[in-house]
């Protein structure tokens, strides 16, 4: 009996290929959707942590200089005082980082020499063995040094011994810096009386560059879930419809006697089948977006973070199996629930039409309840919440909300519509759409969704990019930077280029923490460029004149909002205290940054000279200076910058930055677009006993498909309608919210109506052309079809 | 990662068929001990880089005002990666620091690393100097030391002065460790006596007592075929004793002894007269150790039992071992060291 049951059942699929198909594809994208993100995700977070391990950032204390250099001998001075330290040597060859550790003392955890199987030999510490992956090695010049491909090293980085390192950067007996053991003995010497000039950090937390990269993830993983949510709708949706399709199978196969117990397990294991199928399909989709992705995921985070993340894909079992979860878990929830109402329903009233589309009105009050609760929470975290956590959930209620609102407002609004119907047309119209939107909803939704984020990200994106380009004009004034070799090149520099250009502003920098926080000082030449291009978020009265005059120093709006420094706040430098008078903005900078005049560095500072100069001359004088510079210094390209290069290479980084989001918005769209696809199609053949009656009136197949495609347009227009507002909160939470948790400042939101108008054509092209088909088949049943609604039931 | 990155560097086959600790690999390119021993002190109290492993190895047995033992452990090895000296970070040889304290319930270990060459560790003989960090075994000679180490949850610094002159095992300083022949250079230094200040969590204790300082160098001092060993030094009435139990793959030991008078006199004694039989283990962290044994040289009425002042003396280093204080009793009474090696 089970296997004629089967049978009945697949031979639904067979008699309906489309069902099938559609049930398939729908549960494919969503699945794809969602694990491509992850994929993104798990690789680029894979490749942080190598970086992580190799630099032993933030996991460790450390012990640094304030020019960066540690003589080797004052390591041996420390640990010969009981300091359980190790030391790193750092720098670049080949525009490669260089990492030199030493095996023998680096803390526990700390990245691999690629020796776990062994083959770490004298060569390695005495004679030089380079570890890194095969694409770092590529990018490396020749060197007569032993290479070992090591894929599990982190992207970008050849990790060596310390003393190897040293050589070949040509830093003998100096470090960079020492990580300090998380277990140090019981009797050991202060620091202040071994070493008073050296500073040990605190392990970072907060304000690192691990920080900041997982804010970039955190908008992937908030991607993540708006594609997880948009593919439980679609999931929803697909299995609902298979249920409705089927109705009368199930009927005829209960009425026959068939026990209701092995047919909900007979379902219930072909649907697992179905939706493991789907599934691998939709992982091998996710793949193949994601592998697309991807070299702009790793550019991005590269540009931003200086970090790398390796730019090829590899195979996770945690994204491929998050994947497949996604689709079985999303059917066994959309299934539970249709099984459940098959259990409870009457022996034949399961077979009566629409009646899982009616279902889903009669929760209509509840949902609405529901949406307030929700809108009224995003609104309540927006006012009281802080945190990154709130910032999401904010977000996730807001979505959330907007989502179950829909259905009760475009009821409402079609309500509206059908009170003013002038014609009998028209009234049927509005009341026949009004009647199919509990069968549309959840594929509304999901457009609702997917155009939410679009116009969020757009609006975020852009105004980013305006921002920022106002921000290069600012910081990048002067029209050419030379960078010197060394003190004494600069010196040369100077003198050389004092007569040539219309002013030599050196650049000057100094690390020190300011109240716990790794910051630079600067100190500019008071000069009107800077009075001119730097703008202030927030000042006090005659703030340049006064820094100018040594009396107070600027901030940028990182330090401000991590330290809570306000206007008038003092800041200690190098041991003296000064007001801050202005706040600037410093956008994709991770440390705080502090300027003072170059008198006042000059006092605080005195062994810092200046290796940068920025030169305010004529555009146009730029090639031959360079032509000069080359021939005169030998200085080499990397050295001389032309304000237009860095100015595009910037803007290039935080374009690529958001690309990765603009491709996964039109994806979503398109998964959105197939939603409703789907939803039309079923109900296209539901809908013949609604529609017979009204043909039989007069009213011509062709006509009847127009009215189809105009009732897509408009539902897509009114959906359009609310996402806008939606896009803008979402915006607006990203911009105000969460952008000021994870970065540190705060981006003013401009708005694109041009582009909002773009992405409302896209949407209702989306939904025509969704429209078309079912539309076209409905211009095409055949009257003899849909006379037989009259003749019996279907 | 030291642990995973050291062992196959340092000890090239830690569990295969050569030896304990890779003590049984073969030694291409560096010297090896010859007979006659010919010493020069004090130059051959340093280091003696074309050898592979060597050692500076202190214990001792001390006890605090109330009559409680304590048992304390200073050792600095040496481990060449190739047979020479280099300057800096490209010197091949690696040094490597355990120290350790045992009362009757605890057991304090710690370990360090350093690489020669850049002055974090070594040893120099004159002045008498062994460091590594902060630790340091130090004086102005061989007889009067300052010794110090410090882990996370303890520290010592202790005085020691020889009370007699340096001895010499096997024939003259050549110690004989198989019957295939590998040999190490072996004398000690087990007369001194020792005072100080143990620093424990429970705060610090004055102690006295008497330490054993052995020194060791060879370059391939096991046979391929013997896994392990058990070594005691005993500080009897009437003399001291140094024994060790050489364990080979068929079962079979490999043993030899030392006999030394009060006054340093020493007589060597060949495979077979030493006799140490386990009477009864205890189980350390899942392994089974003998922590009691039978230990007999006929030849001087020898017949006592040995047991461990803590059964937990286990060493958990990069390479793993038991080392602890022992309780004499039988035909004559005492304290000493036991080692155990090739448990793991």
């Amino acid at each position: 009996m089970t296997k004629v049951g089967l049978q009945a059942l697949l031979s639904h699929w067979l008699r309906n290929p489309m069902q099938l198909f559609t049930l398939i594809v729908g549960l494919s994208l969503a699945t794809a959707l969602w694990s491509g993100v992850q994929a993104v995700n798990a690789e680029a977070r894979a490749s942080y942590d190598a970086a992580a391990q190799t630099l032993g950032e933030g996991r460790f204390a450390q012990i640094t200089s304030d020019d960066g250099a540690i003589p080797q001998a004052d390591y041996i001075r420390l640990r010969r005082a009981g300091w359980l330290i190790s030391p790193v040597v750092e720098g670049r060859l080949d525009g490669v980082r260089l990492i030199g550790l030493d095996p023998l003392t680096s803390p526990s955890g700390l990245a691999t020499m690629g020796a776990d199987d062994g083959n770490l030999t004298i060569d390695a510490l005495a004679g030089g063995v380079l570890f890194a992956t095969q694409d770092t090695f590529e990018r490396l010049g020749a060197y007569d040094i032993t290479r070992v491909v090591t894929p599990d090293a982190a992207p970008g980085v050849i990790i060596t011994d310390v003393g190897t390192a040293q050589r070949l950067l040509g830093l003998e007996n100096t470090l960079s810096r020492l990580l300090v053991s998380p277990t140090q003995p019981i009797v050991q010497t202060p620091l202040a009386e071994v070493a008073p000039h050296l500073t040990l950090r605190a392990p970072q937390d907060g304000s690192d560059v691990g920080r900041l990269t997982d804010s970039f993830h955190l908008n992937l993983t908030a991607f993540g879930l708006l594609a997880f949510a948009v593919g439980i709708f679609i999931v929803h949706g697909a299995i609902g419809l298979a249920f409705e399709q089927r109705r009368p199978v199930i009927r005829t196969l209960r009425a026959l006697g068939f026990p209701l117990r092995r047919l909900i397990a007979l379902i219930a294991v072909e649907l697992l089948v179905l939706s493991l199928i789907a599934g691998a399909i939709g992982v091998g989709l996710g793949y193949l977006v994601a592998a697309a992705l991807l070299p702009d995921v790793a550019a991005t985070i590269s540009g931003l973070y200086g970090e790398s993340v390796s730019g090829t894909l590899q195979l996770r079992p945690e994204w491929w199996l998050s994947g497949l979860m996604i689709a079985v878990g999303g059917t066994c929830m959309a299934a539970a629930a249709s099984l459940f109402q098959l259990a409870r329903m009457p022996l034949l009233a399961s077979a009566r039409p629409r009646a899982w589309a009616m279902q889903a009105g009669k929760g209509r009050m509840y949902q609405a309840g529901l949406a307030v609760g929700l809108l009224v929470l995003a609104g309540l975290l927006g006012i009281f919440g802080s945190g990154l956590a709130a910032g999401f959930g904010m977000l996730a209620a807001l979505l959330i909300g907007a989502a179950l609102a829909l259905p009760v407002v475009l009821d409402r609004v079609l309500a509206f519509g059908a009170s003013r119907a002038k014609s009998v047309t028209a009234e049927w119209f509005w009341a026949d759409t009004r009647q199919q939107l509990p069968g549309l909803s959840l594929a509304l939704m999901a457009l609702l969704l997917a155009m939410a984020a679009n116009v969020g990200v757009s609006t975020m994106v852009s105004s980013f990019r305006l921002t920022f380009t106002g921000f290069l004009d600012q910081r990048l004034a002067s029209e050419f930077y030379v960078y010197a070799d060394d003190a004494d090149q600069a010196a040369e520099l100077q003198t050389y280029l004092t007569p040539r250009v219309g002013k030599v502003l050196p650049i000057q920098s100094a690390n020190q923490d300011v109240r716990g926080l790794p910051s630079e000082i600067y100190g500019p030449t008071a000069h009107s460029t800077y009075r001119e291009n730097w703008l202030f978020l927030q000042s006090a009265d005659d703030a340049w004149a006064r820094i100018e005059a040594g009396e107070g120093a600027a901030i940028n709006e990182q330090l401000a909002r991590r330290a809570e420094i306000a206007i008038g706040d003092d800041i200690t430098l190098a041991g003296e205290a000064f007001p801050v008078l202005g706040i600037y903005g410093d956008y994709g900078n991770p440390i705080g940054q502090i300027i003072v005049t170059e008198t006042t560095f000059k006092r605080l500072f005195p062994d810092i000279r200046p290796n940068r100069f920025g030169l305010r001359m004529d555009a146009a004088d730029v090639p031959v200076l360079t032509e000069a510079l080359r021939k005169d210094f030998s200085l080499a390209d990397a050295q001389m910058v032309n304000q237009a290069g860095i100015k595009a290479f910037s803007l290039s980084v935080f374009d690529r930055t958001f690309t990765v989001t603009g491709a996964l918005n039109v994806l979503t769209l398109a998964v959105a677009g197939f939603a409703i696809l789907m939803s039309l199609l079923t109900l296209a053949t539901m809908r013949l006993p609604q529609l017979a009656p009204v043909w039989a009136q007069g009213l011509t197949r062709a006509r009847l498909g127009r009215i189809e495609i105009i009732r897509a347009v408009l539902l897509a227009l009114l959906t359009a309608g609310l996402a806008l507002p939606l896009g803008l909160a979402l915006a607006w939470t990203l911009l105000a919210v969460v952008n000021v948790e994870a970065f540190g400042w705060r981006l003013p939101m401009f708005l694109f109506p041009l582009d909002y108008a773009r992405l409302a054509v896209f949407a209702v092209g989306a939904a025509v052309l969704a429209a078309l088909w079912p539309a076209r088949k409905l211009a095409r049943t055949r009257p003899s079809d849909l006379l037989k609604v009259f003749s019996n039931e279907r | 990662m030291n642990v995973r990155i050291l062992l196959p560097l340092l000890l090239p086959c830690a569990a295969s068929a050569q030896g304990f600790a890779g003590l049984g690999t073969a030694s291409e390119g560096f010297a090896t001990p010859e007979r006659p021993a010919i010493f020069d002190f004090e130059t051959d109290h340093g280091p003696h880089p074309d050898y592979r492993i060597e050692w500076w190895y202190l214990t001792a047995n001390l006890q605090d005002g109330d009559g409680t033992h304590y048992g304390l452990q200073w050792t600095l090895f040496r481990t060449a990666l190739a047979p020479d000296e280099g300057e800096g970070w490209s010197s091949p040889q690696i040094w490597m620091g355990h120290a350790a304290v045992t009362t009757p319930t605890h057991h304090y270990v710690t370990e360090r690393l350093a690489r020669g060459g850049i002055g974090q560790a070594g040893v120099t003989a004159q002045p008498f100097e062994a460091w590594i960090d902060d630790w340091q075994l130090a004086g102005s000679d061989f007889d009067t030391l300052n010794m110090t180490a410090s882990g996370p949850d303890f520290a010592y610094d202790m005085d020691l002065t020889a009370q007699g002159p340096l001895i010499f095992h096997g024939d003259a300083g050549y110690s004989v460790k198989s019957a295939d022949g590998q040999a190490s250079y072996y004398y000690s230094q087990p007369f001194y006596e020792i005072d100080g200040t143990l620093t424990l969590p429970d705060g610090e204790v004055d102690v006295t007592g008497n330490a054993w300082l052995d020194r060791e160098w060879s370059s391939q001092p096991l046979s391929e075929n013997q896994t392990g060993w058990d070594w005691f030094s005993l500080s009897l009435d009437d003399g001291k004793l140094m024994g060790f139990r050489l364990r080979q793959e068929n079962g079979s030991h490999y043993t030899s002894a030392t006999w030394i008078t009060p006054d340093g006199e020493t007589t060597a004694y060949p495979d077979g007269a030493f006799q140490a039989d386990p009477v009864s283990f205890s189980d350390v962290g899942g392994r089974q150790i003998p922590t009691q044994w039978n230990v007999t040289l006929d030849a001087r009425g020898v017949d006592v039992d040995v047991y461990a002042l803590n059964p937990k003396s286990w060493m958990a280093t990069s390479v793993p071992y038991w080392e602890g204080p022992i309780i004499v009793e039988g035909s004559h009474a005492g304290v000493g060291y036991l080692e155990m090696t090739g448990y793991e």
